[in-house]
């Protein structure tokens, strides 16, 4: 193991395997368009879908390449603390997002996130939001379609724009004609593609490190060492491989960064709100919790193995990166057949990603910004117009903002950074605005801008050296957290001095406006024990403590 | 029960909901068609190849016949997504019906 280029030897059999893929989600892209007429069905697939397929399609919507490759790095780097960003830092914000908040955006049938801050609040807010969404979403699709090209060039010796043009025109295509449905069919299909493609790697490595057991003696006597194997065990200090204090890791973590991205990014949630009815959409997020509890298997495990089995992994530059840990065991480990099934799990990981990312920018420029702001009188059909332009213009800025990803060592912090931006201020206005029926219409602009600028300010402080962090994850807990404190004060002093909204634009928006109908709308086979969101999302919470347990 | 008074009522969302009904959403096909076929074609390639797998391809998957195992894993999980989308077809129009009540 020389650790030398990570070219992979394909054969026509490999290739074979991912034209067909490629094929595939351009034809499912092209039979979808069929089913579309108005713009719900464009931008929200006419909100017809069952809940299994809207669930998949929000976990595949986050399992980008950078989430699978990003936390094996993790894996490989910090050990089984990782697990937090997975069952601490997902599973209770999903539950709570389909228990709690799903009744308001659902019932109040806004068409998007940001939407619901115009009917709560007022336009300032919403455009605020509207904008900072829309600006990181294209972001995000372009560092997706950065990461895509630097692997295709890495693995299949691929210039770097013939990656990107393949990766950005295949999207775009079928996003574009197939509108939300494609997208979401293709997460689908994506979702089980990647698990095919990671399940073998992890296999091999198990048995090449000698099992769990093999796996587990020689995490031990790594340079991680026991605390390599304990998620909770030394985070009384931050004297542990992740650098993180159990209570950064439970509010910081837990609490407000992963519920700022599960409840209120609208990549996630627009899944959701194409369930075919309120039953579905609130078992959309928890349905999706389930995989989230065991995705964990094939990401972290191939990280620790490559840790183990690859020597000099973890070098701050070259082959050997964190970020390389699982296309170095594909190198080492697959022959071609199942090899071109994991690079076509790759591919098709970056291409969920980049087109969640894709669908949630187009609906937004068209309903948040195109038609609240700019031309407002258009027929249906003229906004599904729109909509194909936007996602052709959104892709295109993603191709030209790809090269901003280049900076940053760890491509995970780099949207946690983001995220923490984002976010928690706006997952702060919103619990607030939904809780609390006198927040006021300006405490929610003021709440929302000061808190987006104090995770600013902290971000821009730490990259400056003022303020000191352990890590440039402790800095996004710590953001995170001060721009949900912000949003907090900020409510309460200016909500006083300003007018509430009337109760009756309040209706359905608000706990305790108006009664969010649960069941009006539910389907004969919806009415059966095991749909009940509240029991799911229960035993989801419970499985994620019980796993907890052997890694303690 | 009737929804609308049930929420604040916006103009631009209300118009979008009377678009509505003209949807085609119901022509949509089922994925579980797709899924199950690419995963049968997969199934047989991988799990063909597999059969002819010489020393180095299993020597270099630890002594697994992985394409062997992988292919027929894949082969299954494509045929019980055929045999799901046979046995239980979408639910629909009765959804329609059940969404007026």
């Amino acid at each position: 193991m020389d650790g030398g280029g990570l070219r992979l030897s394909m054969n026509g059999l490999d290739y074979g395997i991912l034209t067909l893929y490629f094929v595939t989600v351009l034809g499912v892209g092209f039979a979808a368009r069929r089913a579309i007429r108005t713009s719900v069905d464009f931008f929200l697939s006419g909100r017809s879908l069952p809940a299994w397929v809207t669930g998949l399609a929000f976990v595949s919507a986050n399992l980008g390449a950078l989430e699978i490759i990003g936390m094996a790095a993790n894996g490989a780097q910090y050990g089984m603390m990782t697990l937090h960003y997975y069952w601490i830092g997902a599973v209770p914000a999903m539950v709570f997002l389909g228990i709690v908040m799903m009744p308001f955006y659902y019932g109040s049938r806004v068409r998007s996130v940001p939407e619901y801050l115009r009917l709560r609040f007022n336009r300032p807010t919403h455009l605020l939001n509207a904008i900072s969404f829309a600006v990181a979403q294209v972001l995000i699709a372009g560092v997706n379609l950065y990461a895509l090209a630097l692997i295709m060039q890495a693995l299949l010796g691929w210039p770097l724009w013939v990656a990107i043009a393949v990766g950005a025109v295949i999207v775009l295509a079928y996003i574009t004609v197939g509108g939300l449905s494609g997208a979401i069919y293709n997460e689908v299909l994506q979702f089980f593609v990647i698990i095919a493609g990671l399940v073998p790697i992890t296999v091999i490595g198990l048995v090449k490190v000698g099992g769990v057991g093999g796996l587990m003696d020689a995490v031990r006597e790594s340079r991680l060492g026991e605390a390599g194997l304990h998620a909770w065990q030394g985070t009384g200090s931050t004297e542990n491989p992740l650098g993180a204090h159990w209570f950064g890791i439970v509010f910081g973590l837990g609490f407000v960064l992963s519920f700022g991205y599960w409840t209120t990014n609208f990549a996630e949630v627009q899944r959701a709100l194409s369930a075919q009815n309120m039953s579905a959409a609130r078992r959309t997020p928890i349905i999706a919790a389930y995989p989230k509890l065991l995705i964990p298997a094939v990401t972290i495990i191939p990280g620790l193995i490559a840790m183990v089995t690859v020597q000099g992994l973890g070098a701050s530059e070259g082959d050997l990166v964190y970020n390389n840990a699982i296309p170095l065991l594909m190198r080492d480990l697959l022959p071609n057949g199942v090899l071109g099934i994991a690079v076509t799990g790759l591919v098709a990981s970056f291409m969920a990603g980049m087109a969640a990312n894709v669908s949630g920018f187009n609906t937004v420029f068209t309903y948040d910004i195109w038609q609240a702001y700019v031309r407002r009188d258009g027929s249906d059909e003229y906004y599904v117009r729109v909509g194909r332009l936007a996602t052709v213009g959104g892709v295109l800025v993603g191709i030209g903002t790809a090269f901003i990803a280049a900076g940053f060592s760890n491509i995970m912090n780099y949207i946690q950074a983001l995220f923490s931006l984002f976010n928690a201020p706006l997952f702060a206005t919103f619990i607030i605005g939904m809780f609390w029926k006198r927040m006021s219409p300006l405490a929610g602009f003021w709440s929302l801008l000061s808190g987006t600028l104090a995770a600013l300010a902290t971000y821009l402080l730490y990259k400056g050296g003022v303020l000191h962090f352990n890590s440039d994850l402790e800095e996004s807990f710590w953001g995170a957290g001060i721009a949900f404190a912000t949003v907090a004060v900020v409510a309460a002093i200016v909500t006083p001095l300003t007018h509430p909204k009337p109760d009756d634009e309040l209706q359905g928006l608000v706990y305790g406006m108006g009664a969010v109908d649960l069941k009006g709308d539910v389907l004969a086979g919806d009415r059966v024990w095991w749909r009940s969101p509240v029991l799911l999302g229960a035993i989801a919470l419970v499985l994620a403590v019980v796993l907890y347990i052997p890694v303690f | 029960m009737d929804q609308h008074s049930e929420r604040a009522q916006d103009p631009l969302v209300e118009e979008t909901e009377q678009e509505r009904a003209r949807s085609a959403a119901a022509r949509l096909f089922d994925i579980r068609r797709v899924i199950g076929g690419l995963f049968v074609v997969y199934g047989v390639l991988v799990g063909l190849v597999g059969l002819f797998d010489g020393q180095s391809e299993i020597a270099k998957a630890q002594g697994l016949r992985i394409n062997l195992w992988a292919g027929l894993a894949m082969l299954l999980f494509g045929l019980f997504m055929l045999a799901w989308q046979w046995l239980r077809p979408v639910e629909p129009p009765t959804a329609e019906e059940a969404r007026e009540v």
